[in-house]
């Protein structure tokens, strides 16, 4: 683990530096070991794929004092590895014609059918290593590699809220229409984020996440829609 | 009744700001709040209100609106012709105001971005515990947009009309056209080679057109990094990327949360306020400071800013 100052009121923790299981795993529990020993000391963490920003307060304590608490934190960790309980969040999809603009370029790029690519992507139990980008944007990876898909030459100028994205080896799900280079393959009717909603996210960092796929009737049924798919581009 | 604030006119961009978003960062949301902290705060000091009361601010001007019942108010910030009724009035001071009385915003000659705060506060509910608006997201404020023509603003409570309150000349921040931003070297900040933190620590860098509540992107000399990218990070106010173009971006309040691209440093927040008032074609300079410096300029501040005293001022009638 690796201390760096960010700013006036931020260190940034470095766990590693490649992604896995076990980092973020480790990451989560020194984020909530911060929490408590902090109190309003602390304004706010943000954890990512291998790294925690930590933003404190600097008028009540300074960064001596937060890296002591950080490697402490890091210290019950290793004492403490293990009991976490995972949890596991089931995201419904539909991967039809009507919302999978980019699956054909997906499955020629690698040599599979449609349908495969299809299957391949719900196989994988995903983490959600970070969110952010926009509200409610959860990074999750990794992807098979053989469904792994560089991002767009030209991004999209609107992509449409709920839709099921690819690039490299990470998915996500876009919560809002935005613009976005991200491959297209399906819908999520489940809304990703509610600002009137407690919890406002259905994951947190952390979690895992599986897909499931469903068909067009339960797609509707479950409040998703066509409008926005006519006009992309 | 509470009394209200109509808007006939929301000028260039007006948007209701708290203190700014905290504590949100794990669900993407970002910070928001009021590019010029100080500014703010003076603001709702001057009507009697504490820190993270809802008020409005204004970016270059324009501002226009008409009040209803008694109503007492301060502009603080870039400076600009404050109009009540036609008549000038003095910014940094208390203002009296009553029904039908309209209030104008010229544009800012010095600076860009103005502070409007109501005695009692604006009665808006809060998201995400702030009322802070945040256009790319569309949350804060009553609609998560900028304030539109014909928005009727409620205040918390009635004004008790009486004394007035003014800041002294000699404590009122300057704003000027050049400014130097001491930065807090971090992050990546050993991926640029002690030649590149020369450069980038002696030129001056220029603010370019592209420059907002999400960041402030800056032309001049090249800076090369040893790396291009990282693996997206927690991003914090006033941190300095430098993309593969090698034109740094100073991030603001409305920053995306998380990003790739390496940084050199942050810069102390004291003097993004400054940055945060500076328009296209102002000027910049870099300045390496250790954090502890930083820690020890805050607590300055924040000493200076509760020892300053406010003058009475007698209240005129503006009709």
């Amino acid at each position: 683990m690796r201390i760096h100052v960010a700013g006036e009121n931020a260190l940034m923790v470095y766990f590693a530096d490649t992604v896995s299981d076990a980092t973020t795993a480790q990451i989560q529990h020194v984020a909530q070991g911060l929490s408590s020993y902090l109190g309003d000391v602390l304004i706010d963490l943000v954890p990512s794929y291998a790294s925690m920003l930590v933003v404190f307060d600097p008028l009540k304590t300074d960064h001596l004092h937060v890296r002591k608490l950080i490697r402490h934190a890091q210290s019950q960790t290793q004492n403490t590895q293990g009991d976490a309980q995972e949890n596991v969040v089931r995201l419904p999809v539909y991967y039809g014609n009507e919302t999978s603009p980019d699956l054909s370029h997906i499955a020629q790029n690698a040599g599979l059918t449609t349908q495969q690519v299809i299957e391949i992507h719900q196989q994988t139990l995903y983490r959600v290593y970070a969110i952010g980008f926009a509200p409610g944007f959860a990074y999750l990876g990794e992807t098979d590699t053989r469904i792994a898909t560089p991002r767009l030459a030209t991004p999209r100028k609107k992509v449409p809220k709920g839709a099921v994205a690819i690039a490299d080896r990470q998915t996500a799900v876009y919560p809002a229409p935005s613009p976005g280079g991200w491959n297209l393959i399906g819908c999520c009717p489940t809304p990703m984020f509610d600002p009137k909603g407690t919890p406002s996210m259905p994951v947190k960092a952390g979690d895992a996440v599986q897909f499931y796929a469903i068909d067009k009737e339960e797609f509707l049924s479950l409040g998703g829609t066509f409008d926005v798919w006519g006009e992309i581009e | 009744m509470s009394p209200s604030i109509q808007i006939l006119n929301p000028g260039i961009l007006s948007l209701i700001q708290d203190a700014g978003r905290y504590g949100q960062h794990s669900v993407g949301l970002t910070t928001g709040g009021p590019m010029d902290p100080l500014a703010f705060k003076w603001a709702n000091r001057l009507v009697g209100n504490d820190d993270n009361t809802s008020a409005i601010e204004t970016t270059i001007g324009g501002l226009k609106f008409k009040v209803k019942g008694d109503v007492q108010l301060a502009v603080t910030g870039a400076e600009v012709a404050v109009s009540v009724n036609g008549k000038p009035r003095p910014q940094w001071q208390t203002l009296n105001l009553s029904t039908h009385d309209e209030l104008e915003l010229g544009y800012a000659t010095q600076g860009c971005r103005i502070y409007v705060a109501f005695a009692s506060g604006l009665n808006i509910a809060p998201q995400f515990n702030s009322t802070s608006t945040v256009v790319r997201e569309g949350i804060g404020g009553e609609t998560g947009k900028g304030l539109q023509t014909g928005d009727e603003l409620a205040l918390n409570s009635e004004t008790v009309k009486g004394s007035c309150w003014q800041l002294p000349e000699s404590a009122r921040p300057e704003y000027h056209n050049s400014v130097t931003l001491r930065l807090i070297p971090g992050y990546q900040d050993h991926h640029f080679s002690r030649h590149q933190q020369r450069m980038f620590f002696y030129h001056e860098y220029k603010v370019s057109d592209l420059c907002d509540r999400m960041g402030y992107r800056l032309t001049g000399p090249s800076i090369k990094c040893d790396i291009e990218g990282i693996l997206s990070e927690g991003i914090c106010l006033g941190a300095v990327q430098v993309p593969k173009d090698g034109q740094p971006i100073v991030l603001m309040n409305d920053r995306q949360t998380i990003g790739g691209y390496p940084k050199i440093g942050s810069v102390l927040s004291l003097d993004l306020a400054k940055l945060a008032q500076l328009t296209a074609g102002c000027t910049v300079k870099f300045e390496p400071i250790t954090i502890d410096h930083a820690h020890n300029e805050l607590a300055l501040a924040q000493y200076r800013y509760r020892q300053q005293a406010l003058v009475t001022v007698t209240p005129e009638e503006v009709k």
